[in-house]
């Protein structure tokens, strides 16, 4: 017996795209396996990691424990759509590359979107809560040290670039 | 790690939901997703059909009056804790959320859920039985109110029956003259509580009239403790040691590969004192207002 499909229309960086998916399709796997969106990557599929971090609606959620099916009437952010109109690097990615805030990349998606969702909400973190802010999200490579800089300096780009 | 298939239906109506959830026996009702998700990647649960309620109408709600709040089963941990209204009518509500798991885990997973979830690993649990609230139900046999002392049957297991739809939640506000106070020990922030908990403290003048501590990760079940014939003379070092010494003694901490039975004595005994305290200490600045 073949699986029933669903037809779901996922709104991913301001694209409709509309695709058909198994029900038990986790987001994290529609946007890599059927919409080619491979910037959101899957460490540990219970929630742990962070890795899979996407902005629903502007708030950072799991790919990973969201089914495709049940994200239907959302707006989708990944990694993907935090570089500028223009191509270049959004604030958050070049805090990241000044600052040496990855290392092996794995983790960094997931880092990328939870600070962006957080500087939105507090654009002045203090050092504690720049540490808070990635609380949620592991990293095996760089000690997060650089990470939190990388939060600082993201707060900074993104006051200079919005003045 | 993938879930086994599964039947899928997002109905828009709380009747197409209670008729879909009555027309098949092995079927789940999908809410937050953050817990039955990974129960299902694990394949640790393998239902035939999911009925996601996420589409309903009306149940993102949180209605505040000064009697109790009362949070509908669509509403989010961060939408709880982020109430004001909220906090003010029932200040423990907020305390304990800052510990249910990250905030990205808590802008998805909802409050009820994670009641009806029923681990004893949950605070929200803990905080529901502790002021003595309820849970709405419905099913198509009608609706039914299920108090907090009912609810939790085992690890996991709920009173709900596999039909019903948990509408919502209620907390009683605040007595007239009470404290209340949160603390629990996790290897990291946002991880499950190795130990935790929550305390009401209640006074009449400066008397202790009522002392009640609830426990997390303690036992299978959410636990409550009377403790208030230890606290109604004097609150102080040694009674509030006294206290402590009572709650390892009836609770009998379970040990698990996260702590041994005799660490997590240690942690009750800890919590206990230091969280009665803060709450009797909350009770004195709320009378002295
Ligand atoms: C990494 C991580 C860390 C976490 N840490 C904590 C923590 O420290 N403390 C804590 O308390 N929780 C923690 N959680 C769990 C989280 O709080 C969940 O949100 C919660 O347990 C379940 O809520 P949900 O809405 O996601 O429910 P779901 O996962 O959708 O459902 C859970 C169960 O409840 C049933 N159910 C849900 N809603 C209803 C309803 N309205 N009517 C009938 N049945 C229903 C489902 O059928 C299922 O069996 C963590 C989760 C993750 C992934
Ligand atoms: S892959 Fe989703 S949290 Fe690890
Ligand atoms: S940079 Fe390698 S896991 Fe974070």
């Amino acid at each position: 017996m073949s699986e029933e499909l669903h037809d779901v229309r996922l709104v991913v960086n301001g694209t409709t795209h509309h695709t058909q998916v198994p029900a038990r399709r986790l987001l994290s796997d529609a946007l890599r396996h059927d919409l080619a969106l491979t910037g959101t990557h899957v460490g540990c599929e219970h929630g742990v990691c962070g890795a899979c971090t996407v902005l629903v609606d502007g708030k950072p959620m799991r790919s990973c424990l969201i089914f495709a099916v049940s994200a239907i009437d959302t707006e989708i952010t990944t990694v993907e759509g935090l570089t500028e109109p223009d191509g270049s690097l959004g604030p958050v990615q070049q805090a990241f590359a000044e600052c040496h805030g990855l290392q092996c990349g794995f983790c960094t998606p997931g880092f990328l979107t939870t600070i962006t969702a957080g500087l939105a909400e507090n654009p002045c973190p203090t050092h504690d809560e720049a540490r808070d802010m990635i609380a949620g999200n592991l990293c095996r490579c760089t000690g997060y040290q650089n990470i939190v800089k990388a939060v600082e300096r993201a707060a900074v780009l993104i006051e200079e670039r919005t003045s | 790690m993938k879930p086994a298939p599964f039947a899928y239906r997002r109905p828009d109506t709380l009747q197409q939901a209670l008729a879909d959830l009555a027309g098949e026996p092995d079927a789940k009702v999908l809410a937050g997703g953050q817990s039955l998700v990974p129960l299902l990647s694990m394949r640790l649960a393998a239902p035939a059909l999911l009925v996601d309620i996420n589409g309903l109408p009306g149940l993102a709600e949180i209605v505040v009056t000064d009697a109790g709040v009362r949070v509908g089963a669509l509403a989010r941990h961060a939408d709880v804790l982020s109430s004001s209204e909220a906090r003010r009518v029932q200040p423990l509500l907020a305390m304990a959320l800052q510990h249910v798991a990250h905030a990205t885990i808590r802008n998805r997973g909802t409050t009820v859920g994670s009641i009806v979830h029923a681990d004893a690993a949950a605070e929200m649990p803990v905080v529901l039985t502790l002021l003595g609230g309820s849970v709405d139900v419905e099913s198509t046999a009608g609706p039914r109110t299920i108090p907090a002392e009912e609810l939790f049957l085992g690890p996991l297991e709920s009173s709900l029956r596999p039909d019903e739809i948990a509408l919502s939640a209620y907390f009683p506000a605040l007595p007239e003259g009470a404290g209340v106070a949160f603390d629990e020990i996790a290897r990291r922030h946002g991880d499950y509580a190795l130990c935790g908990v929550a305390a009401l403290v209640r006074l009449e003048g400066d008397r202790v009239v009522e002392a009640r501590a609830g426990y997390v990760s303690v036992n299978e079940l959410p636990t409550v403790l009377d403790l208030t014939a230890d606290l109604a003379g004097v609150v102080d070092e040694a009674s509030l040691a006294a206290s402590a010494e009572t709650a390892v003694a009836q609770l009998e901490p379970d040990g698990d590969i996260h702590a041994t039975p005799e660490y997590r004595a240690q942690l009750v005994r800890v919590l206990t004192s230091r969280v009665l305290r803060a709450a009797y200490e909350d009770a004195c600045e709320r009378n002295a207002r």
